[in-house]
């Protein structure tokens, strides 16, 4: 009756987690405002712990609570990236919530939550347990979203995300249910051997397929992205466009390769999905004024890049999905920090035209934006350049070829709105005096983390492709 | 889809149709053979027998939103304490610990909620 003891070091990362962010919610009330640094240290705290946890249960490898989540490489690979994540959010969020007058502890406690919810997402093994992860992670997003009370931005993004979220959930759950009326299981690992109605299954993965190319920002299901991204307080745009979408991968590549021979159907849908959804943000970018919007339809164009990888459906490809996770994730992060710096009080300097003349006035601020970009536009010596080449790599192995190609041809459409940045940063003459705020020693650390692993993982990605390469077998 | 499949949910459809049918049939009857003699008391709204007075579509304040959403989140919670209570005796201490368990992480929310003062009707 007793749950093995082996059990909990495999949930330890969410156990974590949770514990944190009640001690957080707890502590909030209590702490007077001037102190409130100190919650944000226990919620870093907290996001660290769960790195350890993590490091913890993947020396516990095997499958916990009857088979309802499993610790493996994959897994491991994927805590570490939603942990890391929820570390750099907690470090770069504080400052700015400073500024605006938003700092509570909610905040924190939420982001906590979510990576909790994450982390079920990326370890469960049951489809019942995948969907309670993709609810709490969704519904603390959602709250996220609308932290701006004050501004009707904020709360039109969170309306938006939130009844959309939740039309796509109800396609993940009526998915979850066709598929267990056709197989009579919801545990993953026994659907392949359950002898079951083969059209009713396919069917049941199709509208899985669609909830989770919504949570992905995949065309055709990417509308509400840039609402939501541009309306949510920066730091919640770098976290949703980082964390949930690792996540919402994980939770596809998972289903999608235990469940390999029925989902071999939809090859074709990824493959036009995938080739919308590059199309989509990219062309949909270059018109774009604001950095923010702009910002957000360029990850929706990497949702389309990492859609390429995953139509390859080899373990080449989730490799390639699994590296380019985390070296987009560095990038957004390290992007949306540096827009959260610069946007000033209120997010004011937002248009591309702002940023005129900062090359000059903050030279830092410029260079660090300038590696981002070129790294997600994917030139050389950085993490985007390697993680295009694994795609590209995975594509043509698979033959793939005229995905390879409309990445290609994506790739250059896409130099246009990056390079229009940097050329207004550097070549435009500035139109307003900004006064140069110095950067915040918490949003400095971010920074150069986010920059060190953009260009550590441009130089060397071996160690981090081997690791990748070792999680993307997943049990069949 | 193969027929025979779905044949296993030919009774739920049968039960659907039915319970449409006769719930039809009893408003069409009503109507039809009924009598109508509608008067002023009678088209009032039901109130348990009180007069109206006024409208009720008018702004509440925030406060009875806030207890309600409080009232109803303890309420779904209290309710996983009855399967619990049921199968007590077979789950013994490792039960007991895990209901004392969550009762600490409702005790947390209901600690931060008195703390926010959600609970104080006058703030």
């Amino acid at each position: 009756m007793f749950a093995p003891i082996e059990d909990l070091y495999r949930l330890a990362p969410e156990l974590v987690l949770c514990t944190f962010g009640i001690l957080v919610m707890l502590a909030e009330p209590f702490v007077p405002r001037k102190r409130s640094g100190l919650v944000a240290f226990l919620a870093l705290l907290g996001a660290g712990a769960a790195l350890a946890a993590t490091r913890l249960s993947w020396a516990h490898p095997g499958t916990a609570f009857y088979g309802l989540v499993r610790v493996d490489d994959f897994s491991i690979f994927l805590h570490f990236v939603v942990g890391a994540v929820a570390v750099l959010v907690i470090l770069g969020s504080r400052d700015y919530l400073e500024r605006e007058g938003l700092h509570r502890g909610e905040f924190y406690a939420l982001v906590l939550f979510a990576t909790a919810g994450m982390g079920v997402m990326v370890s469960a093994q049951e489809l019942v347990t995948a969907f309670i992860g993709l609810e709490i992670s969704s519904i603390s997003s959602y709250i996220l979203a609308s932290f701006r009370r004050n501004v009707p931005k904020s709360n039109e993004s969170a309306m938006k995300y939130f009844l959309l979220g939740s039309f796509a959930t109800s396609f993940f759950l009526y998915g979850v249910a066709l598929v267990y009326g056709a197989t009579g299981t919801t545990l993953l690992s026994r659907m392949d051997s359950a002898s079951g109605n083969p059209t009713l299954l396919r069917l049941g993965l199709g509208m899985i397929f669609i909830g989770l190319a919504f949570k992905v920002a995949s065309a055709p299901f990417q509308l509400w992205t840039p609402d939501v991204y541009e309306g949510a307080p920066t730091p919640v745009t770098a976290l949703l466009s980082s964390g949930p979408k690792a996540a919402a991968f994980a939770l596809l590549l998972r289903i999608f390769d235990t469940v390999f021979a029925a989902s071999q159907l939809w090859v074709w849908a990824i493959w036009v999905s995938a080739a919308l959804t590059m199309f989509a943000g990219n062309l949909a970018a270059l018109v774009q004024s604001n950095v923010k919007r702009m910002l957000a339809y360029s990850s929706i164009a990497h949702a389309g890049y990492i859609l390429v990888a995953f139509a390859a459906r080899n373990e080449i490809g989730t490799a390639a999905v699994l590296f380019y996770l985390v070296a987009y994730a560095l990038m957004k992060l390290g992007a949306f920090t540096m827009v959260t710096h610069l946007g000033g009080e209120g997010e004011r300097r937002l248009e591309i035209n702002d940023y005129a003349g900062l090359g000059s006035q903050q030279p830092a601020a410029a260079a660090f934006l300038t590696l981002y970009l070129f790294s997600l536009l994917g030139l050389p010596v950085t993490a985007g350049f390697l993680g295009k080449f694994y795609i590209f790599n995975a594509a043509l192995k698979s033959h793939l070829v005229w995905l390879a190609v409309l990445l290609a041809i994506n790739t250059v459409i896409s130099a246009y709105y990056y390079l229009r940045v940097i050329v207004v940063m550097y070549m435009r003459e500035p139109q307003k005096e900004w006064a140069a705020t110095p950067i915040p020693r918490a949003v400095g650390l971010v920074l150069v983390l986010t920059a060190a692993g953009t260009l550590y993982l441009g130089l060397f990605p071996n160690y981090l492709m081997e690791f990748a390469t070792q999680s993307a077998v997943l049990p069949r | 889809m193969s027929g025979d499949y779905l044949q296993n949910y030919a009774p739920l459809l049968i039960h659907l149709l039915v319970a449409m049918g006769l719930a039809g049939i009893i408003l069409l009857l009503s109507t039809i053979v009924g009598y109508h003699r509608p008067t002023r008391a009678k088209l009032q709204p039901y109130e348990c027998g009180v007069r109206p007075t006024g409208d009720a579509r008018e702004p509440f304040s925030v406060k009875f939103y806030l207890v309600a959403m409080v009232f109803i989140l303890f309420d779904v919670e209290a309710i996983f304490l009855y399967p619990w209570a049921y199968i007590y005796r077979d789950l013994h201490w490792f039960g007991f610990v895990e209901m004392l368990l969550y009762i600490l992480i409702l005790l947390a929310g209901y600690i931060y909620l008195w703390k926010k003062g959600a609970l104080d009707w006058n703030r």
